[in-house]
């Protein structure tokens, strides 16, 4: 086949199993420009897909006229509802109530309406461009007021779904009450009682790989499908009963991923490609924009959180009291699961026995909102860490020593009546970021002035010191770790040993999606680890394996990790029980010893050595492909929100130092140090690599990050890099990590997944430091210079 | 779409004059992201690479003739001593790659109120040189931008150069983006002293339709430096005359509310931006400044 | 319309260009150089850097009739321009290839599946050693302007570092990591020049 770019195998032959700071296998790749991103495929006689979006966000359709389109020279097809060409027309993670294509009416700026495959991507951009919509304009729904309203517009009339029962609203997708304890009566005790409003701004996730992929019509009938994704079986479950193909017909390979965050776990360009593909009977290549992909991937949620918080004078809380509103867009995507952990996880580390807590997410004319690192345990992270502050401020007791007085402990009741089993150094990492020594003052000044590079404003050359002051502040977080709520959370890994140009070699193959976090390094330590070979290959992920689940939910280490180290496990059975037939007659120790594999042979656990891993094998190839599963959690309770609903839990703490120019309300993050307990570090350099990425994508949304969406039209404002800022390399500052390895003797190796948590607390942190400079309250994020400065 | 690529100066303005629709393109900031989004679809594109002069510059006694695509890089290397405010604003434009390519040509041919450049030579003083078939001219500064992305050029002329008054004293340029690095302004404020002159001139940018001087801070300034003798005698600014100048500076504005930034900010911000640029520069007037380490 | 110019030393001519398309969309489509990445189109994240001229460019931004007659190098060939300058750069004769690197070399060999054996530059191997590749997607950008930037400064401060990196956007690795790499590669290159 003339497609370029499809996944290679990535081999490496380095020592070195878990623990050490193996590097990655597509490091060289990576750096020399040959790695394949979905984007770079390549196929003779391809075609270009676009799509066409709204331009509202609620209206009517009236017509779509393609004629002129379908006219222009180079166009192969142009797709619309009429055209899919089986009855199931929505797809969606939980509830299916995404359309493939709208279908008389839009809900949110930017949703797709039609399909345009040409020979170029500017022939596929004019034809998409003559394409006529007619629209009649609905009244927006933007808000719980607007959602909720006696007239609100439902955005799914005859909802069937199963949450559809229980909510208080077809406009509410989920709502998820948790009860434990008396707040009310709690509440009579407290000595002082804090309360605020908070709202979180919606983010993006930004990877810096836009959604593409390549869709190849195959001589079956079917489609092998090259694209970016967190999630491959997942996106095959919701692809095939659009197409109308069985399964095994659609043969899906992970490309080249540039970022995820989250923003991969729905479907973006799949089945589009699919179709066009299929009708044209050519390859079609979809590469979104920066501006599409503002539109083409949900988002992190925005939210509204009323806290209230009571304490004894001596800092013992005393209850507390939430109502978290989600906003989830037109369409669901993880809305429910995100309510879940915003509601579980509300209460943070802390030890809080009475509560009352009610999270929802809403349908709205906004735009779509899902999976973002952090899940809903973010949005939750920043409100109650102010409220710690503001809690400190009420009883004049340092903001560090009021949350390690009330830090959870392993074994503390989570607000769900779930016992914490596993450790969580809550109070020690706080300890720990305390006890850093703080960065210098006023490192800008050297003797030839003020080095503006040091300086809020930066190159902007705004302030030469005027104005400027210092600020800290602290937070700690709680996320939990896999996919709670009684998923079937589940990975496979077929791994393979054979003896290949003399040497043992350990295929891995999984379906697990790398999306730079590094998972096929870790792949390759468990391997050697457990198999005692030092080369081992890691297969392209594809859906010729079982599923990996997803790469979000920092479960990908933990769960498809641990489903390698499982199926290593029972290879070396079987290894062990073909020298045990061959060479179990000429040593005792065969019978009776613990056995491993190390350095490519048998050895006791006294170190003798008992065959070659050559001389055992011969041609022959073990092969086992087993799927393996962390502990069962169950359903939160309805009504009571009671049960045990997670598996794992990630703690991080950040110390932010900040320097904010008072007058012009422009920040500088000097230092943000973080402390995070991560069980077992299976690889220290990604794992700092992890931690240094979430913390930087929290002071994102502390300073600069917000996707703006007009309250009155429910379109987007800026879907640009232009008026999007993510932090450059002048706004992040340095990032000292302290790694703790607490193990979880529940996970593998006892790891603990990371990737998440960092996230957490190092937008509260960045807050708390601003205010610390400025003494305001500051009750939203990202905060922006007009907060800062009252204009 | 067709591509035009003279090789010469006098090829360009042959080529303009033909396709007065055609759009100049050099350093490619503005008008490519225009055409990567779709955005615009120009009938010509007129190709100024070629013509190799447009990157050249002269500093005679009086100014600098800044060619049209001379890159903000070459300015902040090279221009420092002359066109101090200049400098410092190329300084702040986008990213170095962007810089490496992109000139105060292709900020005046946008003529966008966000301009990194305009403030500073609305302060310096500056004349545009265009030029047509039917001949040069010279457009001072201050009559150049006529709307929000409007300017004063025909359709069939080119901005060949702009000659910038070589400064006379201290010159500053501050500019207020929610980033520190790769920002368009929310706002930005140019000042320049001129001491020969006693006067002084601003420049706002991104705070009202077009890129504009504030006039009333200006003479307000100007009359009280020369008033209390401070030219002369170098003294401390006292805080009341800079925070009237800053009062009139933020007056000097006409700003919206957008996604970037309020309008009340943008007028707060310049008055803030306003009075310490006018510290900074009287410092540097009474010589007791210091360099300003990785400013220009 | 017709674009000649020199990829990577190698004289490349590409037809049927749209005249709106640009020199990243050549390179990528037309030349099969897809190693400088597409992520936003507007100047805002480097990810396309490359060198025109010598200069670092985005070249997302240039249209690819300005390149006619010019010479461009992508991070596909930036191992092979670094080896150049640094020959190049020794007039004494006496820094050609060592005996090691030439051990190196032939017991290397190379895989074409992994890069294993690909010959890198100084900046290309620090990456891969301190960590600074995550998903990968803004590394070309990256290397091709810290292999600039050390070029003209080889002993860089952090905040010059900063600086001459503002136009790259990274979003997984949080930057500290990329610091590290150039830090080391500078270091590496100073210690060699301190050995010639």
């Amino acid at each position: 086949m003339a497609t370029t770019g499809t996944p290679t195998k990535l081999t490496q032959k380095t020592q070195g199993g878990i623990g050490e700071s193996t590097l990655r296998p597509d490091g060289t790749l990576k750096v020399t420009g040959e790695f394949a991103y979905s984007s770079d495929m390549w196929h003779e006689d391809m075609l270009w897909g676009q799509i066409l979006r709204s331009t509202v966000a609620h209206a009517e359709i009236v017509s779509i006229d393609t004629s002129e389109a379908l006219a222009q020279a180079g166009v192969y097809a142009v797709l619309t509802y009429d055209d899919l060409p089986t009855e199931v027309k929505n797809y969606g993670l939980e509830i299916q109530d995404t359309p493939v294509l709208a279908h008389g009416v839009v809900r949110h700026h930017g949703e797709p309406v039609a399909l345009v495959a040409a020979d170029h991507p500017e022939t596929a951009r004019r034809a998409a461009a003559k394409i006529k919509v007619e629209y009649k304009e609905l009244p927006v729904v933007t808000d719980e007021a607007s959602a909720t309203a006696p007239d609100a517009p439902l955005l799914h009339p005859g909802r069937d779904d199963h949450h559809a029962g229980h909510v208080p609203h077809p406009n509410i997708v989920h709502r998820q009450p948790i009860v434990r304890g008396d707040a009310d009566e709690a509440a009579k005790r407290a000595d002082v009682i804090v309360t605020g409003e908070y709202t979180f701004g919606m983010q993006d996730q930004a990877f810096l790989g836009p959604e593409s992929g390549l869709a190849v019509p195959a001589e079956d009938g079917g489609v092998d499908l090259y694209v970016a994704t967190q999630w491959l079986h997942s996106d095959l479950r919701q692809i095939a009963p659009v197409l109308g193909l069985p399964e095994d017909k659609i043969r899906m390979t992970l490309s080249g991923v540039g970022g995820a965050f989250g923003g991969r776990e729905d479907l973006s360009m799949q089945i589009h490609a699919c179709l066009l593909a299929l009708r044209t009977g050519k390859p079609v290549k979809i590469v979104y924009n920066r501006f599409e992909s503002f539109f083409g991937h949900v988002h992190r949620h925005p939210a509204k959180l009323w806290y209230e918080h009571g304490a004894t004078r001596d800092g013992r809380i005393t209850h507390m009291k939430c109502r978290i509103v989600l906003d989830g867009g037109a369409y669901a995507s993880a809305s429910p699961a995100v309510v879940g952990n915003a509601s579980s996880l509300s209460v943070g580390p802390y030890v809080i026995d009475d509560v009352d807590i009610e999270a929802i997410a809403l349908y709205t004319n906004n735009p779509p909102c899902g999976a973002m690192r952090g899940f809903g345990a973010v949005q939750a992270c920043f409100a109650y860490e102010a409220q710690m502050d503001k809690l400190a401020k009420a009883l004049d007791m340092d903001p560090v020593e009021l949350r390690q007085l009330n830090a959870m402990e392993q074994g503390t009741l989570l607000p769900t009546g779930q016992p914490v089993d596993s450790p969580a150094p809550v109070a020690e990492l706080l300890r720990r970021v305390k006890a850093r020594p703080l960065p210098p003052e006023r490192q800008w000044e050297s003797t030839e002035g003020a080095d503006v590079r040091a300086l809020p404003g930066g190159l902007s050359n705004t302030t030469h010191g005027e104005g400027v002051v210092r600020g800290v502040g602290y937070a700690v977080g709680i996320k939990n770790v896999g996919f709670s709520e009684g998923f079937d959370d589940y990975s496979t890994a077929k791994v393979r040993m054979e003896v290949i140009a003399g040497e043992p070699v350990a295929t891995v193959h999984t379906a697990m999606a790398e999306v730079g976090q590094g998972g096929v390094t870790v792949h390759a330590q468990i391997a050697r680890t457990e198999l005692g070979v030092s080369q081992v290959t890691i297969s392209p992920a594809d859906t010729q394996v079982g599923s990996a689940g997803s790469t979000s939910a920092s479960r990908q280490t933990y769960v498809t990790g641990g489903a390698v180290k499982n199926s290593c496990e029972l290879v070396r059975e079987k290894v062990l029980e073909i020298g045990r037939r061959k060479f179990g007659s000429y040593h005792p120790a065969w019978a009776t010893a613990e056995l491993l594999l190390e350095d490519g042979k048998v050895v006791t656990d006294g170190g003798e050595v008992l065959a070659d891993l050559v001389d055992l094998l011969e041609d022959e190839a073990v092969e086992i492909e087993a799927e393996w599963r962390h502990r069962p959690t169950e359903a939160f309770d309805l009504r009571t929100g009671q049960g045990n609903g997670h598996v794992q839990y990630s703690f991080a703490a950040h110390r932010a130092v900040v320097e904010v120019d008072t007058e012009l309300g422009l920040v500088k993050v000097i230092e943000l140090a973080c402390a995070q307990d991560v069980g077992k570090a299976l690889n220290p350099l990604s794992v700092i690599g992890q931690i240094q990425g979430g913390t930087t994508q929290g002071l994102g949304v502390a300073v600069m990050e917000e996707i703006i969406v007009d309250p009155k039209t429910a379109k987007v404002r800026n879907p640009s890099f232009t008026d999007y800022l993510i932090p450059t390399i002048l706004d992040t500052p340095t990032i000292p990590v302290d790694v703790l390895e607490l193990a979880d003797d529940n996970a593998p190796y006892g790891l603990r997944g990371i990737g998440e948590a960092p996230t957490l607390s190092s937008t509260p942190a960045v807050l708390a430091a601003i205010r610390n400079a400025t003494g305001l309250e500051l009750d939203r994020t990202p905060v922006r210079p007009e907060h800062l400065t009252g204009t | 779409m067709d591509f035009l690529r003279p090789a010469s100066w006098e090829e360009a303005l042959a080529a303009k004059a033909e396709h007065p629709t055609a759009v100049p393109i050099a350093g490619g900031t503005d008008v490519m992201v225009e055409i990567n989004f779709d955005h615009r679809r120009p009938e010509y594109l007129l190709d100024l690479n070629r013509v190799g002069e447009l990157t050249e510059w002269e500093v005679g006694g009086e100014s600098v003739r800044l060619g049209a695509s001379v890159p903000y890089t070459a300015i902040m290397e090279n221009l420092r001593a002359e066109l101090p405010g200049l400098a410092l604003a190329s300084h702040t434009v986008a990213s170095p790659q962007i810089r490496n390519r992109g000139g105060v040509g292709g900020n005046l041919g946008t003529a966008s109120p966000a301009g990194d450049a305009h403030p500073a030579l609305l302060a310096a003083g500056a004349e545009v040189e265009a030029e047509s078939v039917r001949g040069s001219r010279m457009i001072p500064i201050d009559e150049f931008y006529t709307g929000v992305k409007r300017n004063a050029l025909a359709p069939d002329e080119l901005i060949r150069a702009v000659h910038i008054k070589k400064a006379d004293g201290p010159q500053q340029y501050s500019k207020v983006g929610t980033r520190n690095a790769m920002v368009i302004a929310v706002c930005a404020f140019g000042l320049a002293l001129h001491p020969q002159t006693r006067t002084v001139r601003t420049g706002i940018g991104s705070a009202a339709p077009t890129p504009v001087r504030a006039k009333a801070a200006e003479e307000f300034l100007s009359a009280a430096l020369e008033e209390g003798g401070f030219w002369e005698s170098g003294k401390i600014i006292t805080p009341s005359i800079a925070k009237q100048f800053a009062e009139l500076a933020s007056g000097g504005c006409n700003p919206i509310d957008d996604v970037r930034g309020t309008a009340k900010y943008r007028r707060h911000a310049v008055g803030i931006m306003a009075r310490r640029t006018l510290g900074w520069t009287w410092e540097q007037y009474r010589g007791t400044a210091r360099t300003l380490e990785g400013v220009a | 319309m017709r674009v000649n110019f020199t990829v990577n030393g190698r004289r490349q001519e590409a037809d049927d260009v749209w005249e709106g398309e640009s020199l990243l969309y050549v390179l990528r489509e037309r030349l099969g150089l897809p190693g400088s990445k597409n992520a936003c189109e507007q100047g805002e994240c480097g990810s396309c850097t490359v060198r025109l001229d010598g200069v670092p460019v985005c070249s997302c931004l240039v249209a690819a009739g300005q390149v006619e007659g010019r010479e461009v190098v992508t991070v596909e060939g930036l191992a092979d321009y670094a080896k150049q300058r640094e020959q190049s750069a020794c007039g004494t004769g006496a820094c050609g290839t060592s005996l090691q690197d030439a051990q190196q070399w032939s017991a290397k060999g190379s895989d074409s599946h992994t890069g294993e054996g690909t010959e890198l530059s100084p900046i290309q191997q620090a990456f891969i050693d301190a960590g600074a590749v995550q998903c990968g997607f803004c590394t070309p950008g990256l290397l091709v302007a810290a292999d600039e930037m050390l070029e003209r400064t080889p002993s860089p401060s952090d905040e010059d570092i900063r600086e001459a990196l503002s136009g790259n956007l990274c979003r997984c690795t949080g930057y500290e990591k990329i610091l590290d790499a150039v830090r080391l590669a500078a270091a590496r290159q100073g210690n060699q020049e301190a050995t010639v």
